[in-house]
């Protein structure tokens, strides 16, 4: 199997490029990699869930809205997730469930503040072997 | 990234143009201020063509402006002014930005180096147990909703009347910190709930507190009206904005133009530059809910500079009147103002963007303190943490030429990631104690990041401006102690 995702630079902010066979695999490693900027994924023990539905006009605002999504749920309530069951997945909807644990600052080394993710040069693409999609974050 | 191949026809030394012809589309030509050096590494990355594509936006008067400070940003460049008539032109939140407010304060003491080196372990210590700062840190102010909407519209006077600061503070303050019309309504829900733990917090990334000596006086007299009087001299630094407050306010906001600009039929060359009419119902919710967060960054720093104080008192033992911690000023460098200039020849109300710039207004300007009538209105650009800052003034030709706005910063030049890969946090620490600057940071590894190789150097940025004449150079301090979040 591909990779799910990797970092990518930009001057000011940072990237990522996340991979998927299918789009909600796509989906769910972009969040992996959002979660992979903030802290180490493997420090997050999966303690609680959340569902999420979220609704946009076109798949790429969908992708963004989503990952601000899990940003604002970080920034307000200092949730860190680090597995993404996606149940439903259209073209402007998407109905998830989040599961994770509350920011611990003993045992989570926080390496990133996201803020917001952003359309800057977003790529959504499809080839071959699947989707990929390249999203910038405004840190 | 590719590098830019475009055109820039050279004006000056410190001038350089992109003629309105290199796009189809572009409504005015582009400026940018930098030397021929600093263009080659400008045109590494596409900033040029974001300094071109802002030249579509309409309504737009004059010039596309780039400071020589600028970065390759989201739809606008880092950097970028640009002025809207308010009649017909657009407002667009990538021209703010995201962190609504980003700026910075200066206070001034009595303090003199050899007092204060002494004792600078203890004091960076001090300051960073007293002032929250960091990723996830909640403010010591417990704000409920309902003052948190007063917070919003009053901005710094809300942290004055709560005892934290002076009223002479908010004389010096850009806008005596409070930009009118903001209204709560605008807001919505998740960005008020990401606000109200984070309310007077400093953050992370690259904000900042410093404890600053100043090294050099380029202009005695004018140093002098600020406070700044000698060789030695320790001043008080705060950099930092609007927090996840004024993320959430622009992200919300940006979605609404996102859809105004398909309803009101503007063309743009990236969707980062969605933006509505100055009048439309879009256009004012937005102006309304960015002065919400721009008050929200003034408390702030408002609330950070009573902690500075309260520090300061409790290492030497005496009050922040007796150690003389006056605030010089406090300027935005994330803002959208509406502001007078004058366009061929004619006095024009415009909305003047500053994404990553400052305001510079000139002696005897309207809108500056009766303090500092005389000398004009003072300008802070900080650079990084192991160079040094600058003190500057506008001019008269910072309103003939860049609608009374200058640069605002030292600008990055490595990324983040490959600032991570080149150097180590720890490393980073050492280099800068061994140059006598103690530093304290919520993350070390993260420090990488911020180190000086991965900014240009404030100095050359600053005699670019100070050359093109759209500000005056007036002192340089160097950090003595970093606080980071």
């Amino acid at each position: 199997m591909k990779r799910a995702f990797k970092i990518i630079d930009h001057t000011a902010d940072v990237g990522i490029i996340a991979y998927g066979t299918n789009t909600k695999e796509l989906f769910s490693n972009a969040a992996l990699a959002l979660f992979s900027l903030i802290t180490e994924p493997e420090s997050i023990e999966e303690k609680l869930s959340r569902d999420l539905e979220v609704v946009s006009e076109n798949r790429d605002s969908l992708l963004i809205e989503w990952l601000n999504e899990l940003i604002y749920l970080f920034d307000a309530e200092h949730i860190l997730f680090s597995r993404f069951d996606i149940e439903n997945l259209s073209y402007n909807q998407l109905k998830a469930t989040c599961y994770g644990e509350s920011f611990d600052p003993l045992r989570h080394r926080i390496k990133t503040g996201v803020k917001a993710a952003t359309y800057h040069i977003l790529k959504v693409d499809k080839d071959g072997s699947g989707y990929k999609a390249q999203v910038i974050f405004d840190v | 990234m590719p590098r830019w191949q475009g055109q820039l026809i050279k004006i000056d030394d410190y001038h350089w143009q992109i003629s309105q012809s290199y796009k189809s589309g572009m409504r005015v030509p582009g400026l940018i201020y930098a030397t021929q050096e600093m263009l080659e590494s400008i045109s590494e990355e596409q900033t040029p063509e974001q300094v071109a594509n802002v030249a579509f936006l309409p309504g737009i008067v004059k010039f596309s402006l780039a400071m020589p400070d600028i970065h390759w940003g989201y739809g606008f460049p880092i950097g970028g002014v640009a002025a809207m008539s308010v009649k017909d032109g657009v407002i667009s939140p990538g021209g703010v930005g995201y962190d609504i407010n980003c700026g910075v304060r200066l206070l001034r003491t009595n303090l003199h180096e050899a007092e204060v080196r002494p004792k600078i372990n203890q004091l960076v210590k001090e300051l960073f147990a007293n002032v929250p700062s960091g990723l996830g840190s909640e403010g010591k102010i417990k704000v409920s909703r309902k003052e948190m909407e007063q917070l919003m519209i009053k901005g710094a006077r809300w942290a004055v009347e709560h005892g934290l600061g002076f009223q002479e503070d908010l004389d010096v303050t850009e806008e005596g910190g409070c930009v009118k019309g903001a209204d709560p309504g605008k807001i919505s829900d998740k960005a008020i709930k990401r606000g109200m733990p984070q309310a007077g917090t400093l953050g992370s990334g690259n904000h900042f507190l410093e404890i600053q000596m100043v090294k050099e006086i380029f202009e005695p007299y004018i140093a002098s009206v600020m406070g700044i009087n000698e060789i030695g001299q320790i001043l008080v630094l705060i950099h930092t904005g609007s927090r996840g407050f004024g993320h959430q306010v622009c992200t919300d906001h940006l979605r609404v133009m996102e859809e105004a600009v398909l309803k009101y039929g503007i063309k743009l060359p990236d969707r980062q530059l969605a933006c509505a009419p100055i009048e439309s119902q879009e256009g004012k919710d937005y102006l309304a809910a960015m002065a919400c967060a721009a008050n929200y960054a003034w408390n702030n720093r408002q609330c950070i500079t009573h902690w500075a104080r309260e520090s300061f008192s409790k290492v030497f033992g005496k009050s922040a009147e007796e150690l003389g911690m006056r605030q010089i000023y406090d300027v935005t460098h994330n803002i959208a103002k509406m502001e007078e200039h004058i366009v061929d020849g004619q006095k024009m109300k415009v909305c003047v963007h500053r994404k990553g710039a400052t305001r510079a207004f000139p002696p005897g300007h309207k809108d500056i303190p009766q303090c500092y009538k005389e000398i004009g209105q003072p300008v802070l650009i900080p650079g990084d943490m192991g160079r040094c800052s600058f003190v500057a003034v506008g001019t008269e030709k910072t309103m003939e030429e860049s609608f009374g706005s200058t640069c605002h910063g030292a600008g990055r030049v490595l990324s983040r990631s490959a600032a991570r890969r080149s150097l180590k946090g720890k490393d980073v620490v050492r280099e800068l104690e061994s140059r006598g600057i103690t530093v304290k940071a919520g993350d070390i590894p993260s420090l990488a990041e911020e180190a000086s190789q991965a900014y240009k150097d404030v100095t050359e940025v600053m005699d670019v401006v100070h050359q093109a004449g759209i500000s005056k150079k007036v002192a340089m301090a160097v950090p003595v102690g970093v606080i980071k979040g």
